[in-house]
């Protein structure tokens, strides 16, 4: 009966920690998933896509791409490492 | 030759994403699991005080009157003082959860100085209606480094505090000068852009 009870609660403690590893893995796709569906809606934004005549600001200044890089960098830099402690400070024995 | 003002805009709004990101990132895992690697502890306040660095040349080279001046000054200053406390609270310099409250005192001064130097109203252009809902947000938001003074390890404070960024971040990538705002444009606000 005990051993039950002690698989249930491991089952929900790795489930509970699935959905924030998940959750962290999921927040640099859909930050640039959004900067995509920005620069759908107002393709505008976007100089490169009609350059001529732009100026060197014109053509820094896209605000879609910066949406789209702030979240590739949190999912290149930032999340691996993240989700990997997670991983281990949750594996480790509670004391 | 400088850019014009809403470029600058949106380069701040792209700090306020990371700062965001990373505070929500926090939320998620617990500030024992952020702090394993000790420079993670680092990066959002690192964030917050560059950018209240940055602000300065803002201040400098981009305001056209006395009171546009204060007020990105009075920026300058919460988010670099702000920044440092938090630094110091990660570096271990500082150790009363009390200081979060360098924050919510930052976070109302900066709402104070974008309502009050907003001297249209919210639907003159797209501008003013952004300067009106910044500053809200900020004020309301305020109240959420001020709960994480007394509950730090709640998560529900964690996670709106990181959405104050995020939402402003939001609005600050939505600026375009005289642009109107729901269809609407005061005629003496301008040219019109989209």
């Amino acid at each position: 009966m005990e051993s039950h009870f002690a698989t249930e609660a491991a089952a929900a403690h790795a489930r509970r920690r699935s959905l924030r590893a998940a959750a962290i893995w999921l927040t640099g796709p859909a930050t640039m998933l959004a900067g995509v569906a920005w620069a759908f809606v107002q393709p505008y934004r976007l100089t490169i896509l009609h350059p001529h005549g732009q100026g060197f600001w014109w053509l820094l200044s896209e605000p879609p791409l910066y949406v789209v890089l702030v979240g590739l960098g949190f999912a290149v830099l930032l999340a691996p490492g993240l989700i990997e402690d997670l991983e281990e400070a949750e594996d480790a024995p509670s004391r | 030759m400088l850019p014009p003002a809403e470029f600058v805009h949106w380069w701040f709004a792209a700090g306020f994403l990371i700062i965001g990101l990373l505070l929500l990132a926090e939320a998620v895992v617990g500030t024992k699991v952020w702090r394993r690697r000790a420079w993670r502890g680092y990066l959002w306040p690192s964030f917050l005080f560059l950018m209240g660095l940055l602000m300065w040349p803002v201040m400098t080279l981009y305001t056209n009157s006395t009171i546009h001046m204060l007020a990105h000054g009075s920026w300058a200053q919460a988010m670099m003082v702000a920044g440092a406390a938090e630094l110091g609270l990660a570096r271990g310099k500082l150790h009363s959860p009390y200081w979060s409250l360098t924050t919510a005192g930052a976070l109302a001064v900066s709402a104070s100085a974008i309502l009050l130097h907003e001297q249209n109203g919210w639907f003159y252009a797209r501008s003013a209606f952004l300067h009106h809902a910044i500053g809200w947000t900020c004020l309301i938001g305020a109240l959420f480094p001020l709960a994480r003074a007394f509950r730090p390890s709640s998560v529900a404070v964690r996670t709106g505090f990181a959405l104050v960024f995020v939402v402003t971040a939001v609005f600050l990538f939505s600026d375009r000068d005289t642009a109107p705002i729901f269809g609407h444009l005061s005629p003496e606000a301008g040219q019109a852009h989209r």
